[in-house]
């Protein structure tokens, strides 16, 4: 591997990280299937080491604006699991209270700031966060989640051009999964390499194996180094989505041969399988992480199911604000 | 203290201008930004001069990408600051209305309550100016459909200043439409301007025998037109409805409650507009009030034309309301 190695205790971080998203979204297809989630739920299987990758060499002063694909991300920025499995269960103990959903986890303890379930929508907020902590000199970078439908909305456009001109600490990570929902990048895009459109606009740019954990994290680890110098990055990830864009997809637009092609790089296998060759990680350290993640998911379940429902008279509660700010 | 002491002469726009100037030297987290609000000094002259007094940090030139710059708006709102965001005029504003209805409007409550966006949005509005389908048209009422935001719409020196600074003070998106025909109004500032209500509608004229409800460029017509109807012996209130979402139902019911016979004037289309919400209201809270059917006077339903003669003719006007009104007092039955 190219990428500098991990300690013992970072690589384990890394492959527990990986292995919550895993097992945490097995277990919500778990849940809907028992009629516990509804609505649209779109699942990162497949996509764990991006995430991963990107948000452990984030800061805690560091804000997030993400797509409705963004369990992994709130996961491994410390949106607790609880709290995701009761927002997806409808509950008031929810991270959105329960107004979100699967699409819209929230959470401004840790500038997790949506869950926007509108392509493209989050880049232009994303501009507007970085230039405030700019505008009031504070060193936080904000990363940007999007795939890479978006590059085809014009705000994607809009909003690099933006943040190169405003010289803003953004990070535009694209993570390119290959089907904006059920249509190919050969039929939505003239050019299909996504992170030299950041030349256009000034915007440095990268592209990076988006199914190796390491090289994202090191990949990662340089772009959010030229953020925080003030220039905005575009950081495409190539990546694969192992299940279906959501629970109502019959995956008629590719075949099983290319899933299966893409699972034997499965993120979490290739880089335990790597760690363990290195000697620096071991089949007991894998049983442990399988094991406090199998804790961590039923406790969220737990936690979920204990909820209670919003009372329907505050229906009409957080559409204005209810305090008024000092 | 003498009364030019008391008051300056100037027009609605310096009195924009100077509730801007104001909110800038109150706030350091207030900034203007919006296309050619900077070097060219705002399409209709409006941040003129702004520029050389505080600086390109805070009178922020934008490219012309209304979706970028006003959800920049939004996020620099949740991360503390207080921009205002200028959209040349509401016509542009549908570039943005993704940013607008989809993230700024239900940013609160989609993150049960964590998330508020204490945002400004000056969108000039109206038709009048022979500038044609593409920058006339009046979505206020368009815009007032939708939960989440405040939408204000100043018709007078006072609300052009003072309603800015209450907008900036919200905790919640602010939408303030101010219609071009406007800009040219003279009048006084009182010296002592500052902030002013945004949840109340205010009757400019007591009368007795109709009352005519209205905001924006049809203000000021339907006050010549009360007064020419007073020569005429009918005594017409007229009601400024300032902010259209929320309404201010008590003061309209009021009004109807007082004279019983109800003009509705807006330059929005009639179809599923603001004077169609405001009529069921009434129909709803005050029926029995009603000595005859609520009248509206709106918008031709055409996109808003070039030529001179067929864009008044699209518009509410003076002749046109005391005719109205003439036809809503004229007898019973």
């Amino acid at each position: 591997m190219s990428t500098p190695l991990p300690d013992h205790d970072q690589a384990r971080r890394l492959l527990w990280q990986m292995v919550r998203i895993r097992r945490f979204e097995e277990k919500c297809v778990e849940m809907y299937s028992a009629q516990k989630i509804r609505g649209f739920m779109h699942l990162y299987i497949g996509e764990e080491a991006v995430a991963t990758g990107i948000i452990e060499q984030m800061r805690p002063e560091d804000a997030i604006v993400a797509t409705y694909r963004e369990h992994g991300q709130a996961l491994v920025r410390g949106v607790s699991a609880g709290s995701i499995m009761a927002e997806m269960f409808g509950k008031q103990e929810g991270c959105a209270r329960g107004r979100g959903g699967s699409m819209h986890l929230f959470d401004a303890k840790t500038r997790f700031c949506g869950g926007n379930a509108i392509v493209g929508g989050g880049l232009p907020l994303a501009v507007g966060l970085a230039l405030a902590d700019k505008m009031q000199n504070r060193q936080a970078v904000t990363v940007c989640f999007f795939g890479e439908g978006a590059v085809a909305e014009g705000e994607f456009h809009e909003s690099l051009n933006l943040s190169a001109l405003w010289k803003l600490p953004v990070l535009f990570v694209c993570e390119n999964n290959l089907y904006a929902m059920g249509t190919a990048l050969r039929f939505t895009e003239s050019k299909m390499d996504i992170a030299s459109k950041g030349d256009a606009y000034g915007v440095a740019n990268a592209c990076v194996d988006g199914m190796d954990v390491l090289a994202v994290r090191e990949a990662a680890r340089k772009a959010l180094e030229t953020a925080r110098e003030g220039r905005p990055f575009l950081l495409e990830c190539r990546t694969y989505r192992f299940r279906a864009h959501s629970m109502f997809d019959a995956e008629l637009y590719r075949t099983k041969d290319e899933v299966a092609e893409w699972k034997k790089r499965d993120p979490i296998t290739l880089f335990f399988d790597s760690m363990k060759a290195a000697s620096i990680l071991s089949d007991a350290d894998l049983t442990a992480v399988e094991d406090e993640v199998t804790k961590e998911v039923d406790e969220s379940v737990a936690f979920a199911e204990a909820g209670t429902w919003e009372p329907v008279a505050d229906l009409t509660r957080f559409v204005y604000s209810e305090v008024k700010p000092s | 203290m003498s009364a030019t002491e008391a008051t300056r002469k100037m027009t609605f726009r310096d009195a924009v201008r100077e509730g801007i100037r104001s909110a800038l030297q109150n706030d350091p987290r207030v900034f203007l930004m919006g296309e050619d609000v900077g070097h060219y000094g705002g399409c209709f002259a409006v941040s003129r001069g702004l520029l050389a007094e505080f600086g390109e940090e805070r009178i922020r030139d934008t490219p012309l990408a209304e979706s970028a710059f006003v959800g920049a708006g939004i996020g620099a709102a949740l991360a503390g600051m207080r921009p205002i965001v200028e959209i040349m005029t509401c016509n542009f504003s549908l570039l943005a209305l993704d940013q607008i209805m989809n993230t700024a409007a239900t940013l609160l409550h989609m993150s049960g309550g964590q998330f508020n966006v204490p945002l400004v949005i000056r969108l000039a509005t109206g038709g009048g100016k022979q500038l044609a389908a593409q920058h006339s048209h009046s979505l206020e009422g368009w815009y007032a459909h939708i939960p989440g935001i405040k939408v204000l719409t100043p018709a007078t020196l006072e609300d052009g200043y003072g309603m800015l600074a209450s907008a900036l003070a919200d905790p919640d998106p602010v939408l303030i439409f101010e219609n071009q025909t406007l800009y040219i109004m003279e009048g006084e500032l009182p010296a002592n301007a500052g902030p002013v209500d945004i949840s109340s509608a205010k009757v400019r004229r007591e009368g007795k025998d109709a009352c005519i409800l209205t905001y924006g460029a049809s203000l000021p017509k339907s006050l010549e037109a009360a007064a020419k109807l007073a020569e005429q012996g009918i005594n017409v209130e007229v009601v400024d409805l300032r902010v259209l979402r929320p309404l201010d139902d008590a003061t309209i019911l009021r009004s109807v409650a007082k004279t019983h016979r109800v003009l509705i004037v807006d330059e929005g289309w009639r179809s599923g507009g603001i004077s169609a919400e405001i009529a069921a209201r009434i129909q709803e809270q005050a029926f029995y009030e009603l000595d005859r059917p609520v009248a509206r006077l709106c918008a031709a339903e055409v996109p808003i034309p070039y030529a001179k003669h067929l864009e008044q003719a699209a518009l509410p006007q003076v002749d046109t309301i005391i005719a109205a009104v003439q036809n809503l007092v004229r007898s019973h039955g």
